[in-house]
């Protein structure tokens, strides 16, 4: 199947300063993408190029086979069938919640508007807020409408920036799990744009990082948490530490916890010396094992606590403890280590 | 919220050549007359400085620092007061304190002139009283003087400091002043050292207003017979028949406006730091007894008193009495003229402005930013030089005009547009846009641009964007917007004597002539209109502050 969309290489300037560059990536049908990055990354320029919002310096970008930005030219967003999604609902606070919905709708027929409006209330669970105004919906009520009023024109991509991020931390989440189903359900293609990983994990089934206007890995989420390809996107990705190692040979690295085997890549050579990715859920609590590390700060996140452990060489390591096993700052935990992706970068 | 580069589709060129365009032709006028200054036909400019300029600018000079001084004084005490002590009918001071906004300065120096002259009441009650007969039994002050016109113009124009101030010792951290009284300083010495200074940049605005008005004066300076620039111009243009040596007069008016406009933007850039952002608990009210008491409410009083329920009084007063001789057909017919050229001003603004804001919304380049800006210039140039300003563009255009149809046809096309209320409109619209502009961009600003993003992806062009989704939301600020104009244009007074076509009078200038010939009771009825109007605006904006003062209140 070809991509539906098709970003080449493009470059985009904001405010006179570069905001993105060599930019590529490519969506099928049906993807759910999401581009996560720390803000002034760019990633909500690469939204607004493809919306039409943004005029490209260079590449292009492809929709249905259609070129529909470079440099030479730009189809107007009003032309693109493409709906957006923003963080603040943007829904029309003049109108009623169907008149928002029907917005995008322009065909004449009023009967099958009202059929469209009903089928996309319902979809979000909605129906019978018809003749609500915005300033009477919550948060969630809103973000809700909106998303069904990006999706009533039927568009061939939904483009959503940062859409959960103005709701509180137990809704966005149920949102974003249900918002999710909702777009696999009716097979949309979408991308959305966001500064939280937790999003991004929840909704998609790509993700793109990115930084300084370039994305730095274009992958699933389970990749980027245990197979990040920058030392960038491992930072930004989950939680974890770097720790001194050298590779001893094609399948064996050497780090101060232990002497760990797995598969190592190509270049690997021999006595290099390397920093280790090791993540809190790669050190695991084990009260019988002999290995010990002495705890120097614990933090307590509900269903577990999460550890800073001390090395006797002063580095630290961070583990990822369920939270009955409540042990003191200052005393030796034993710990045991469960690390199935070997992940390191060369020193700067 | 700027949008950069968000232009795209095949619209964005027509945007950027219209307001390019209204910027151009809101330029236009001052432009002319520095061309005509440089290059006039008959050069006056060395007999100018050698005879009248000198007496001009010292005239000049004095009445604005005279007024300057006066609207400080009167703006910051009332503003102090009302903001900071509880004493009688001080909630009703908040707002009745604007009122005399809404008196155009040649009235009140008419109306005072009738009261306190010689034959006038005052006088003649003097007289009886103390059994006098002649005016050189006993001394009183003379209206007609430069200090008249600066207590008179003082009187309507300290609301500007008043409002400006106001709303910088309400902003102010109470933390600052309490801090102040920590360290030893006393209630007055906190107000003299801390509230002042920070009030500074607000009052700068205030002043810079007021004084853009007292430039633009003409009706009370002419009454006095005070030989200001204003009135110079009038001289050499229609005295002395000398366009180029009135564009010369306009160019000295100029270098003060831009002092002035100098003076609102260190202002308008400074209240930013000045001014604290957060927001506070309102500052608790000082409960003032005795003696105190009563002197804050005088110091509120006298002002509200002599600049509008006396002036008004007197109008109504007259307006009644004088009915039969005032309400006549002509009039109806000035009422009329006035009604008319206000309201297609007051459209033509808001049809501008929404052009301009909308266009530099969606476009957003730096460009159309300062087009924008130059569009707004007219506000500070007085309308004795806006009218010489418009009408040497205007004259060239006629006059080649005449000339082509002269020369092809034989017949004489005269004064196209120059003659006509055209040029009318084109000041009042040149005049007031930036008033227009600042309303509707503020309204603008405050709805989201996703709002617009949401509209376009949704599949609406831009100019569907702006009439479904935009003009809903800015519609109370078109209306405010549409109401200022219109009350500015029925009060202007010097562009349209200057400029309005023969035989053609509105409720301005019938006044201004009536009052003139020592006829203003016969035209009372005139002046109580434009008052009236004026008071409209004035009441929308008491309106926000006596809601804001229902803030102020909860604290106890």
């Amino acid at each position: 199947m070809p991509p539906i969309l098709k970003v080449e290489n493009i470059r985009c300037r904001y405010e006179n300063q570069s905001a993105v560059d060599s930019t590529s990536f490519e969506l099928e049908q049906g993807t759910l993408a999401c581009l996560l990055g720390p803000s002034g990354c760019g990633k909500t320029t690469v939204l607004r190029a493809i919306a039409g919002f943004q005029k490209l310096i260079r590449g292009s970008i492809t929709l249905n086979n259609t070129c529909i930005s470079s440099p030479e030219g730009n189809i107007p967003p009003e032309q693109r069938n493409l709906s957006m999604v923003f963080q603040d609902g943007a829904l029309f606070p003049h109108l009623t919640v169907e008149k928002n919905i029907a917005a995008g709708l322009h065909g004449n027929d009023k009967k099958k508007n009202q059929t469209i409006v009903g089928e996309m209330l319902s979809h979000v669970r909605l129906s019978g807020f018809n003749k609500r105004y915005p300033h009477e919906l919550s948060g969630g009520q809103q973000q809700r409408v909106a998303l069904a009023r990006a999706l009533a024109p039927k568009p061939r991509l939904l483009l959503m920036d940062e859409p959960f991020s103005s709701l509180d931390l137990a809704l966005r989440e149920s949102l974003g799990q249900e918002v999710r189903d909702l777009l696999k359900n009716i097979g949309a293609t979408c991308i959305l744009v966001t500064h939280d990983q937790q999003d991004a994990f929840t909704f998609s089934d790509q993700a793109g990082v990115m930084r300084d206007g370039k994305i730095e890995q274009w992958d699933t989420p389970y990749n980027l948490y245990h197979k990040p390809a920058t030392r960038f996107v491992a930072d930004f990705v989950g939680d974890g530490v770097f720790l001194d190692a050298a590779i001893l040979d094609q399948n064996k690295i050497w780090s101060e916890l232990a002497v760990l085997t797995g598969d190592l890549p190509d270049d690997a050579r021999r006595g290099q010396r390397v920093q280790l990715l090791v993540r809190p859920d790669d050190i695991i609590h084990d009260d019988e094992s002999k290995m010990t590390a002495r705890i120097k700060k614990k933090t307590f996140r509900g269903e577990s606590y999460l550890y800073t452990l001390v090395l006797p060489s002063g580095s630290e390591i961070l583990s990822l403890v369920p939270s009955h096993h409540n042990h003191a700052i200052g005393e030796d935990l034993g710990i045991k280590l469960e690390i199935d992706h070997l992940v390191y970068f060369h020193d700067d | 919220m700027t949008d950069t580069n968000s232009s795209l589709g095949s619209s964005a060129a027509a945007w950027r050549i219209g307001t390019t365009g209204i910027a151009l032709i809101a330029m236009l006028p001052v432009l002319a007359i520095v061309w005509l200054a440089l290059f006039p036909s008959e050069n006056i400019w060395p007999h100018l400085v050698s005879t009248v300029l000198p007496r001009y600018l010292s005239n000049t000079v004095i009445l604005m620092v005279g007024v300057g001084i006066s609207v400080f004084l009167i703006g910051v005490s009332t503003a102090y007061l009302v903001s900071t002590y509880v004493f009688p009918g001080q909630q009703y001071f908040a707002w009745l304190l604007i009122l005399p906004l809404a008196v155009p300065a040649y009235v009140i120096a008419y109306l005072y002139t009738d009261l306190l002259e010689f034959a006038g009441p005052v006088q003649t009650m003097i007289r009886g009283l103390f059994g006098w007969e002649l005016a050189r039994d006993y001394w009183f002050p003379n209206v007609r003087s430069m200090g008249g016109a600066i207590i008179l113009m003082g009187l309507v124009l300290y609301p500007y400091v008043y409002l400006m101030a106001r709303a910088s010792f309400l902003e102010q951290s109470p933390h600052l002043l309490d801090v102040s009284r920590l360290m030893g300083r006393s209630q007055f010495n906190t107000f003299l050292f801390v509230s002042l200074p920070i009030a500074r940049p607000g009052i700068a605005i205030g002043i810079a207003l007021a004084l853009m008005e007292t430039l633009n004066d003409f009706g009370t300076v002419d009454y006095f017979a005070i030989h200001t620039l204003t009135a110079g111009i009038f001289d050499v243009w229609l005295n002395m028949n000398n366009l180029g040596g009135a564009a010369q007069i306009a160019i000295v008016m100029l270098t003060f406006v831009l002092l002035l406009i100098g003076l609102e933007y260190i202002g308008r850039k400074r209240i930013g730091f000045y001014q604290s952002v957060g927001r506070f608990t309102r500052i608790e009210k000082i409960q003032l007894t005795g003696l105190a008491k009563w002197a804050a409410f005088m110091v509120c009083f006298v002002p509200v008193l002599a600049g509008f329920f006396i002036p008004v009084g007197m109008l109504i007063n007259y307006g009644i009495t004088y009915f039969e001789q005032s309400w006549t057909e002509q009039f109806r017919e000035y009422a009329l003229n006035s009604l008319s050229v206000s309201i297609i001003a007051a459209i033509c603004c808001i049809v501008i402005a929404v052009f301009v804001s909308y266009a530099k919304r969606i476009e957003g380049n730096a460009w159309l930013g300062s087009a924008s800006k130059l569009a707004s210039m007219g506000y500070a140039v007085p309308g004795a030089v806006l009218a010489v300003g418009v009408i040497i563009p205007l004259a060239v255009f006629d006059n080649a005009v005449d000339g082509f149809f002269r020369a092809q046809f034989g017949v004489s096309t005269g004064l196209i547009l120059s003659g006509t209320t055209f040029a009318l409109i084109l000041t009042y619209v040149i005049r007031f846009l930036a008033i227009s502009i600042g309303s509707i961009e503020s309204s603008f600003s405050k709805i989201s641009t996703s709002i617009d993003m949401a509209a376009r992806t949704l599949g609406h062009p831009p100019f569907r964007t702006l009439r479904r989704y935009h003009l809903p939301l800015i519609k109370s600020g078109i209306f405010t917007a549409a109401l200022i104009v219109f009350v500015d244009c029925m009060k202007e007074l010097p562009a349209t004597l200057l400029l309005r076509p023969f035989n053609f009078e509105t409720l301005a200038t019938h006044v201004y002539l009536f009052a003139a010939d020592e006829m203003i009771e016969q035209s009372a009825l005139g002046a109580l209109f434009i008052v009236l109007c004026g008071l409209i605006p004035v009441i929308v904006l008491s309106k926000t502050i006596s809601s804001s003062q229902v803030l102020v209140r909860q604290p106890n």
